[in-house]
């Protein structure tokens, strides 16, 4: 019971923790879009704006008031969710961000999950077989692997499984998840996606694995004539495996970013695409809207892998 | 005076260690080898690039890899060797530029963080903010701010990495400024910016090195994505990014003008990359006996 209070305590203050930064975060959109030079209300006017109109767009956008009344205007419509209305859609951003996410979250959630299912696998093989061939090529593997671009990646992956083999199709969302169309749609961007994080979780397994196998428990283990395979994977991986947790928190932050290039590639309906198009036509409310959400969905998922590392590592302390 | 001579020695045998462990690495040597190629055809590019990279012509469009064109041309006749060889210009430019820019005010808020407790939570504070937008996001933000453009994007991904440099430079003079000779300085009345840069900066030197080795690495795909996306390096400027945007359309019918960019882009990131592993293993002797 007192665990369990003590759990929920550092919860809470994980969360309040975090109004700063979310706060902080916001101030930065915020203040990035307003130093941009140009005038959004001749944006909405067209090219030879009526200076009355110019001044309606100015009032009704509240951008004749002072900056921090404005900011103020910005933080409390977005509490509520409003969070403007696009430029070019005409339509509330945080409409088009509802309907969107759950699109990039599912691309990025699947690139996760092979990534870690890549990475940790070939991580824990090359530390097994230390100082072997595999080893080699494991980590040559994934430092070019970590080199390549990931649109050029995609390109290749797409000329090869779209347009050569026609395995699989090259662009759109086919479905839901549970559908075998769904799975046929995700399977190249998500690979994609997984492909440099897969390589360094694998590097950074492997170190931390090698890291783990030269202590002192694992040395009495083997001198009980434990065997190796045993020791590895019982003794060594879930000690190994906390460091890289907190990593793959890091690189689902990366992969949210990523999916920017990704989605363009291969026409993913996510709102990473349509935040890149924002860009491409000023679209500033849809800008602050996108990059606002995704900081702080990376900021909740590394506050829920802190609190995955609390629960993994005896160690470490809830207060 | 007595302090920095007892500096000079121990420092000089340590860069010959660390070169004799780089010489003995062979990812060094591999990384250093394709540095310098990428290095050469930036310096001589208009004496080794066989054709003008900016000449046109329709008539020889999209034409596969040939005696003539060694890799083919693209969509509007050009030759593709001669544009990836000025294209290496643009990829060092942006990897040393925006680099220079993180390194430099990383490394001065890093340093007065570690040094000036006074400042070290408003500082990081304001790093952990930058920090909370993920991966090439800020660079993004901030080339939305400033329009698209090579500079711009320069300026973006530079100021994307101020928060790493600050956060390693911090963490290096935390563990600098407790050691005796900074205390002996300190008690000998050397003033506090001779003390930072005189004693800490090149004590601090080797994490930042390592640290800008990668990061060139990471600048230079982030400015070919940023290219890719059309919110860097704008045509007809000769930039593998953009290349390999444009080469896209093409991909079915022509795929060398999208394969031999993407292909000079990753053999210079892993060039960086190979060259600054081999750098931190010889700079971080535990690095080698964990191995």
């Amino acid at each position: 019971m007192e665990r369990v209070s003590r759990v929920l305590r550092h919860i809470v203050q994980r969360l309040i923790s975090l109004v700063p930064v979310v706060l902080g975060v916001s101030v930065t959109v915020f203040l990035i879009l307003q130093l941009t030079p140009g005038d959004p209300a001749r944006l909405l006017a067209g090219q030879v704006p009526d200076p009355q109109v110019l001044e309606n767009i100015r009032r009704e956008l509240g951008l004749d008031q002072p900056i921090h009344i404005q900011y103020w205007n910005f933080l409390v419509g977005a509490v509520q969710g409003d969070l403007g209305t696009s430029f070019r859609s005409g339509r509330p951003v945080i409409d088009e961000i509802r309907t969107r996410l759950p699109f990039t979250l599912e691309l990025a959630v699947v690139g996760m999950a092979i990534a870690l299912l890549v990475g940790v696998t070939a991580g824990v093989l090359a530390a097994y077989k230390r100082n072997t061939l595999y080893d080699l090529l494991t980590m040559i593997g994934s430092l070019i692997f970590v080199s390549m671009p990931g649109f050029w990646v995609a390109l290749l992956l797409m000329l090869a499984f779209s347009l050569e083999l026609r395995w699989l199709p090259a662009s759109g969302r086919g479905g839901p998840l549970w559908t075998v169309d769904g799975w046929r749609h995700v399977l190249l961007p998500a690979v994609t996606l997984s492909l440099s994080s897969a390589a360094i979780l694998a590097r950074l397994t492997r170190a931390s694995m090698v890291e783990v196998l030269n202590q002192d428990y694992i040395k009495t283990a083997r001198a009980k004539g434990v065997p190796n395979v045993v020791v590895v994977f019982k003794h060594t991986l879930k000690n190994a495996l906390i460091p890289v947790i907190t990593l793959a928190g890091i690189q689902f932050g990366d992969m949210l970013a990523n999916t920017a290039i990704i989605e363009t590639v291969f026409a993913w309906p996510g709102i990473s695409r349509v935040g890149v198009q924002a860009i491409s036509s000023r679209d500033f409310p849809m800008v602050q809207g996108v990059v606002l959400f995704v900081a702080i969905v990376f900021v909740l998922v590394n506050m829920l892998v802190d609190l995955l590392y609390v629960f993994l590592d005896p160690r470490i302390k809830y207060d | 005076m007595a302090v920095s001579a007892s500096l000079g020695t121990p420092r000089i045998s340590m860069s010959r260690r660390v070169a004799a462990r780089l010489r003995r690495n062979p990812g060094a040597w591999i990384g250093a080898v394709i540095l310098l190629a990428f290095l050469t055809a930036a310096v001589f590019a208009p004496q080794i690039a066989p054709y003008d990279h900016t000449r046109q012509n329709i008539l020889r469009r999209l034409q596969p890899p040939s005696e003539e064109h060694r890799l083919g041309t693209d969509e509007l006749g050009r030759d593709i060797l001669s544009r990836i060889i000025f294209g290496t210009r643009v990829s060092l430019q942006v990897g040393l530029i925006s680099v220079s820019i993180s390194g430099f005010f990383g490394t001065a808020f890093g340093l007065a963080a570690g040094y000036f407790r006074r400042l070290d939570n408003v500082i990081m504070r304001f790093m952990d903010i930058l920090l909370a937008f993920p991966g090439i996001l800020l660079a993004m933000a901030i080339v939305a701010a400033l329009g698209p453009g090579l500079y711009n994007s320069m300026v973006a991904i530079g100021i994307w990495a101020i928060p790493v440099y600050a956060r390693v430079t911090r963490g290096s003079v935390l563990g600098v400024k407790q050691t005796e000779y900074i205390e002996a300085s300190r008690a000998l009345g050397v003033s506090e910016f001779r003390i930072i840069f005189r004693h800490i900066l090149p004590n601090i030197a080797s994490p930042l090195i390592v640290l800008s080795t990668m990061r060139i690495a990471t600048a230079i795909l982030s400015a070919a994505s940023l290219s890719f996306l059309g919110l860097g390096a704008q045509p007809p400027i000769a930039d593998w990014g953009g290349m390999l945007s444009a080469g896209r359309m093409y991909v079915r019918d022509a795929p060398w003008v999208a394969v031999f960019p993407g292909m000079a882009i990753t053999l210079t990131v892993l060039g960086f990359n190979l060259f600054g592993e081999a750098l931190r293993e010889a700079l971080d002797p535990q690095v080698q006996k964990r191995n």
